[in-house]
């Protein structure tokens, strides 16, 4: 099937796509952005976070047709130019990267998650990126990183 | 001016936050072809048939192997005997099955998705056999136990156990873990036209160990290894997973050498759990006797973990026990029972990580026997030297953890009564556990060059795995040049820099370090003798060998700083383009000149060889000190950590910030494997339960509380010259038994059996 | 993953009629569940019917002062809901505590109430497993059973339903409203998931041309005191050992209304009459909570390894109750 789908504000269309693939297939292997990660195709770990209308949703539990006409925005879409955005200035200077494979999915929950709570508590913070599995930092980086963020919105 | 000891912030951090990092899963490649494993579904048996016609002729398929058309592979060396592997059986071989998910067919398929799907169609019939599930068999002891023999004694502690004034003796168990990096593995691998061979491997393995691996694997001479290229830029996380060559990993170059094709296999989640080993379950015997005073007369820690027909790897739990008390008599045991699973290997902390839990366990058990302060348990049979070689410590600074962790984390306050602390409904309890690890020094070099403009490279065949390498690395060639560090790049991952050995046992930052400020202090030492015979220096007529740094690129006469040159007009003086040179650290001097860092490596003999003279004179360990708050829900059985604190002996501290990130990230491995992680087996068939994150729960933002890291930061000047120890793996060790000594403070309830849950507290 | 075609469908009626022809095929809502089972091999329709644009994603007031949520309502917006927050926070609650955002902003009410079973020997496809291939067996009653049921299991199921969402909803009298080209009709959602007796493959009372097009919650004073709690092996993220959705109304010291519901325990959201029985017109105590408790859980069948969940669940039941006493519902 085709699927035309507006992604980081450019619209997308990807021929002979299979139906069984994901969204995050088709953002890796047919549109050149791999920057949201595959790692459990499960929806356990949030390494494939995207916006899809405005809302973190796992790219990998999302099939390719669902998309058809809607706006995906995934990590590689945050910095405007040159400029990134606050969260990724955040956790770049916080140390809130490691090994660097969760924190795309990370950086674009914890967007949202500023989009919505603008002065998230701890615990909000917590809960709200629960879903975003690191095995490297223990975590603290990353909050220190949306506090900084928060501060700088 | 020097950068080493501050928190430079991580020089990959803006690729990896803006997604444009390229792991090897996100390399595009021309005309690559796309691989899949397919599994074995029973433990223990025979393949009776297997008919893979059907996938054959699924859309878009290029090659099925099985047993019955793969090209023989040889048996591969076991890394303990100096080789790249752990599983030493190679894959499609022959029609036996030794484990549920040993490989029995390789797909390649033009997509993935029609690999995956030409898998599927891939009808096998097994005469199964019943597997040996458990440590119930026979237990053996095993050839070595990472180097060591299985056995080890001191005094006589049987003896002294039975003459003790008080004993405790209590089993341990802690179940499978797995490694479970955020990134899955993925093997890239092409052929070129000359018979050239490059693979992108996410390698933690190393890539010069995984070049001769390789050639072992594909019949390649060793001479000819050079005409093999191992790539690994970028990597999702290791903690031992990505280590050593595993069937897995040589398929895709098998494949690809029939088909002329590249071919990339990525593993799914759950073929992680079968693919690159995992931390064995082990269950601990441990019995401790002291006289009334708290002083330990005599140890006995007997450790059996899981054996396996394909490899061996013991899991060294009672080697922490050997070394971490002042005890006169001791007695250490390894042992396996051979079970129908893979071969496991190191996992983060591998050893100390559940042995401390055991020992840590039972030294609080014998606290609350004696009615002594666990803390104080400790301090009176503190090791002055190690008492497992009879020689002093390279440095230890133990008891300053203890003390500082104590202080910070309010130790005092407790009241060391069980059950006597509260907040509220929550139950509160504090533990403490020592923390021991014996980082390595593994043979390294590096290569530096100092180019025209000023800025440097180093290049290191070692890989990042997620550890801060690039910065950190970065950050020691930099002081030792006189540069800023953002005038270094540090590039590694490729067999076409020096070699290094793999980023395993906490060693990158000891081996690596003084390897690369070796060859960064004799590129300065070059140009310096540059300068000092060019008559138009400032230097010239000075004696090279006192040229100083003084920053931003400028070298000065040691009696007069106001007398400098630089890098650039040196060069430029010179005519040079670049000048480089490359230097080895924890080698024998000889080998210096005589190793070739592209040259293939005889990884074991040089082992043996390079080793011998850092093992004299004195004992190394990275020491420290865990305490930890817990809340437990009384009625639920629920368990939270509320509070860490660490402090740790590191030596020196070369960055602030990525040291903190390992100690953080560390610690809550251990809160993991207290609380939450385990990998279940069926009890009859043998195969793992919930291969996945849903059935192996990692802790979660949430579960990791505000967690207080303290570094002594003294430098270690007998370990190297840059004073610095390994941070990787320390601070998991004794997490878990703090944890669980945090729960029996609180609850009166002790568990022995990780990890901890309302099925343990309720019961 | 197999081949199948792909359907999508603008409204009710083409998406209903698009099932009535094609009985091998299966509604996409969110995704969270199925995209993952077609992956693992444990589904495999033949067709697939997006329903994502249907027009059922509303949360409304209902004349009598209940609520109909639309079945496309996505589990974090429903969760944030005005109404539901404050009529049924046990609900609201119930949504938080499932799952991941992520995940919560993909998965709908309707995909919630059909999410199935997470047993791993379910999962696992070279596992014996009675609900996946009728009459194959269960490797769960063996094996790794840690999670798995004790009330309402069979020699042949042992599996739980996990979600968190149907608890409340069973404790709140919710009903579901389904959809055919036969015509609607309603199921109280305590009858809608099925014990699996000899059948643990028959999971639910909707027939296989059936969607569901709203849940129906009737007006509940006693609802707006209420609490979700559920009992998990880390702090968030993970499926419930057990959960408990009450809320309790006390009047002079005595129990004057009650519902109570369990999860995490059986096949189906439990909704524990018994405990609610002895509860009502009893002096609000813990002893009556534990006498309620321990009625609820009288019948229970403890495995090889969950054999602490009856204790477990008794205590959750208690200590909620508890907590809903003395402290009130949730803000």
């Amino acid at each position: 099937m085709r699927v035309t789908v507006t992604v980081n504000g450019e619209q997308r269309r990807a021929d002979d796509v299979w139906e069984g693939e994901s969204l995050l297939f088709l953002l890796r292997e047919r549109l050149g952005l791999p920057g949201s990660k595959n790692a459990c195709e499960q929806g356990e770990c949030g390494s494939c976070t995207v916006y899809l209308d405005d809302v973190p949703v796992c790219s990998c539990l999302v099939a390719a047709g669902q998309v058809q006409d809607r706006e995906v925005r995934t990590v590689e879409g945050l910095a405007e130019g040159d400029r990134l955005d606050p969260v990724q200035e955040a956790f770049v200077e916080a140390g809130a990267v490691q090994c660097g494979f969760c924190t795309p999915g990370l950086v674009v929950a914890a967007h949202d998650l500023l989009d919505r709570v603008p002065r998230p508590s701890d615990p909000e913070i917590r809960e709200a990126l629960a879903g975003n599995l690191c095995r490297c930092t223990g975590y603290e980086k990353i909050l220190d990183a949306v506090r900084l963020a928060a501060a700088r919105r | 001016m020097t950068s080493v000891g501050t928190p430079v912030p991580r020089v990959d951090g803006l690729l990896k936050a803006t997604g444009t990092a390229r792991y090897t899963a996100d390399i595009p490649f021309e005309d690559l072809t796309h691989a899949v494993l397919l599994q074995a579904t029973i433990a223990r048996g025979r393949i009776a048939s297997i008919d893979a016609s059907a996938a054959e002729a699924a859309p878009g398929v290029l090659l099925v192997l099985t047993h019955l058309n793969a090209p023989r592979l040889p048996r591969m060396r076991a890394f303990a005997k100096g080789g790249s592997a752990q599983q030493t059986v190679p894959a499609l071989q022959d029609d036996r099955v030794r484990f549920a998910g040993e490989t029995v067919a390789f797909v390649v398929a033009e997509s993935q998705e029609q690999a995956r799907y030409a898998a599927m169609l891939i009808s096998v019939e097994y005469d199964e056999e019943p597997p040996a599930v458990g440590l119930h068999g026979d237990a053996y002891p095993p050839a070595k136990v990472n180097g060591q023999p299985p056995d080890y004694r001191r005094g006589d502690a049987e003896r002294a156990l039975a003459d003790a004034a008080v004993t405790v003796e209590r089993t341990y168990r802690t179940p499978v873990h797995h490694h479970n990096p955020i990134e899955p593995p993925v093997t890239i691998a092409s052929w070129d036209d000359d018979g050239g061979l490059t693979v992108h491997e996410a390698a933690q393995g190393g890539v010069h160990m995984m070049r001769l691996g390789f050639a072992e694997a594909l019949g390649i001479p060793r001479r000819k290894a050079g005409s093999i290229r191992v790539v690994s830029k970028f990597l999702g996380g290791g903690f031992g997973g990505k280590g050593f060559m595993w069937p897995r990993n040589i398929l895709p170059a098998v494949a690809a050498r029939l088909l002329g094709r590249p071919v990339k296999l990525e593993l799914t989640r759950a073929q992680m759990y079968t693919s690159g080993g995992y931390r064995s379950e082990t269950v601990q015997r441990l019995r401790l006797g002291a006289d009334r005073d708290g002083r330990l007369g005599s140890i006995v820690h007997e450790s059996t973990s899981t054996g396996s027909d394909m490899g061996e790897f013991p899991e060294p739990c009672a080697q922490i026990t050997q070394m971490l008390y002042a005890c006169p008599n001791v007695t250490g045991t390894h042992r396996l029972v051979r079970q129908n699973v893979g071969v496991p290997t190191f996992t983060r902390a591998p050893g100390e990580g559940p042995g401390s839990f055991a020992l840590e366990s039972a030294l609080d058990e014998l606290a609350g026997e004696l009615s002594l302060d666990p803390l104080e348990l400790r301090l009176r049979n503190y090791a002055e030297t190690d008492p497992e070689h009879d020689r002093p410590w390279s440095s230890k600074g133990l008891r300053e953890c203890y003390s500082e962790g104590a202080e910070r984390f309010g130790w005092s306050a407790r009241n060391p009564e069980p059950g006597s602390m509260r907040d509220g409904r929550w139950l509160v309890g504090y533990g403490m556990a020592t923390a021991a690890y014996s980082s390595h020094t593994w043979p390294t070099f590096a290569r530096v060059r100092i180019r025209a403009d000023g800025t440097a490279v180093v290049r290191c065949a070692t890989t990042d795995i997620g550890t801060g390498t690039y910065t950190v690395m970065a950050q020691v060639a930099a002081d030792a040049l006189g540069v800023r560090p953002g005038d270094v790049t540090f590039e590694a991952g490729d067999t076409r820099y020096p070699f290094a050995f793999p980023p395993v046992s906490s060693s990158g930052a000891r081996s690596i370090g003084p390897a690369v400020r070796a060859a960064a202090l004799a590129v300065r030492t070059r140009v310096a003798r540059l300068a000092v015979k060019d008559r138009e220096s400032p230097l010239f007529g000075a004696d090279a060998a006192t040229v100083r740094a003084i920053g931003g690129g400028r070298l000065a006469r040691a009696d007069d700083p106001e007398r400098y040159d630089t890098f650039v007009d040196v060069l430029e003086r010179a005519g040079l383009g670049h000048v480089e040179e490359r230097k080895g650290y924890g080698v024998m001097p000889f080998l210096h000149s005589t190793a070739s860092g592209i040259a293939p490596w005889p990884v074991g003999p040089l082992l043996r060889v390079a080793t011998r003279p850092f093992a004299g004179r004195y004992s190394t360990y990275d020491f420290g000190a865990q305490f930890v708050e817990v809340r437990v829900d009384p009625d639920l059985g629920v368990v939270r950590v509320s509070r860490v604190v660490g402090v740790y002996d590191i030596g020196r501290v070369l960055n602030p910030r990525t040291a903190r990130n390992q100690a953080v990230g560390g610690i809550t491995w251990g809160i993991g494997m207290a609380l939450m992680e385990r990998t279940t087996t069926h009890p009859r068939l043998g195969k793992y339960t919930s291969p996945n994150l849903s059935g192996y729960l990692l802790p979660t933002n949430a579960d990791v509380p505000d967690i207080d890291v303290h570094f002594l930061d003294r430098p270690d000047p007998l370990v190297n010259p840059l004073g610095v120890k390994g941070v990787g793996e320390l601070p998991v060790v004794g997490v878990a038994a703090a944890i669980a000594n945090a729960v029996h403070h609180a609850t009166g309830k002790r568990v022995r059996s990780l990890p901890i849950g309302p099925a343990e507290l309720l019961g | 993953m197999r081949t199948f075609a792909y359907l999508s469908a603008d409204d009710v009626a083409t998406a209903v009629q698009a099932i009535s022809t094609e009985p091998g095929a299966k509604f996409l809502g969110g995704g969270t569940n199925l995209v993952d089972l077609m992956r693992e091999g444990v589904e495999h329709p033949d067709t697939v019917i997006d329903i994502t644009r249907l027009p059922l994603t509303g949360v409304e007031e209902l004349p009598d002062g209940g609520v109909r949520i639309g079945a496309l309502v996505r589990n974090s917006d429903l969760a944030g809901d005005r109404l539901i927050r404050g009529r049924y926070p046990m609900l609201s609650q119930a949504l938080l505590t499932g799952a991941s955002a992520q995940l919560r902003n993909m998965a709908t009410v309707g995909g919630n109430v059909l999410q199935r079973t997470r047993c791993a020997y379910f999962y696992d496809g070279t596992a014996a497993c009675n609900k996946r291939e009728p009459g194959a067996g269960c490797d769960a009653i063996g094996g790794f059973n840690r999670n798995h049921a004790i009330l309402g299991t069979s020699e042949d199921c042992i599996a739980t339903h996990p979600s968190d969402m149907c608890v409340a909803l069973a404790a709140l009298d919710a009903v579901v409203e389904v959809e055919s080209v036969r015509g609607k009709r309603r199921i109280p959602l305590v009858d809608f998931h099925l014990l699996p007796g000899g059948t643990p493959q028959v999971e639910t009372a909707l027939e296989a041309d059936e969607l569901i097009t709203a849940v129906e919650l009737p007006p509940s004073p006693l609802a707006a005191t209420s609490r979700y709690r559920k009992v998990r092996d880390r702090a968030s993220y993970a499926f419930a050992l057990v959960s408990v959705a009450a809320a309790l109304e006390v009047a002079d010291g005595t129990v004057t209304g009650v519902r109570l519901a369990l999860g995490g325990v059986a096949a189906k959201p439990w909704r524990a009459y018994e405990a609610e029985r002895v509860l009502l017109g009893a002096p609000a105590t813990e002893e009556s909570f534990r006498l309620a408790a321990e009625a609820e859980l009288a019948p229970a069948v403890g495995r090889s390894q969950n054999e602490f969940k009856i204790e477990l669940a008794k205590r959750a039941v208690v200590a909620t109750l508890r907590q809903l006493l003395t402290e009130g519902g949730a803000a």
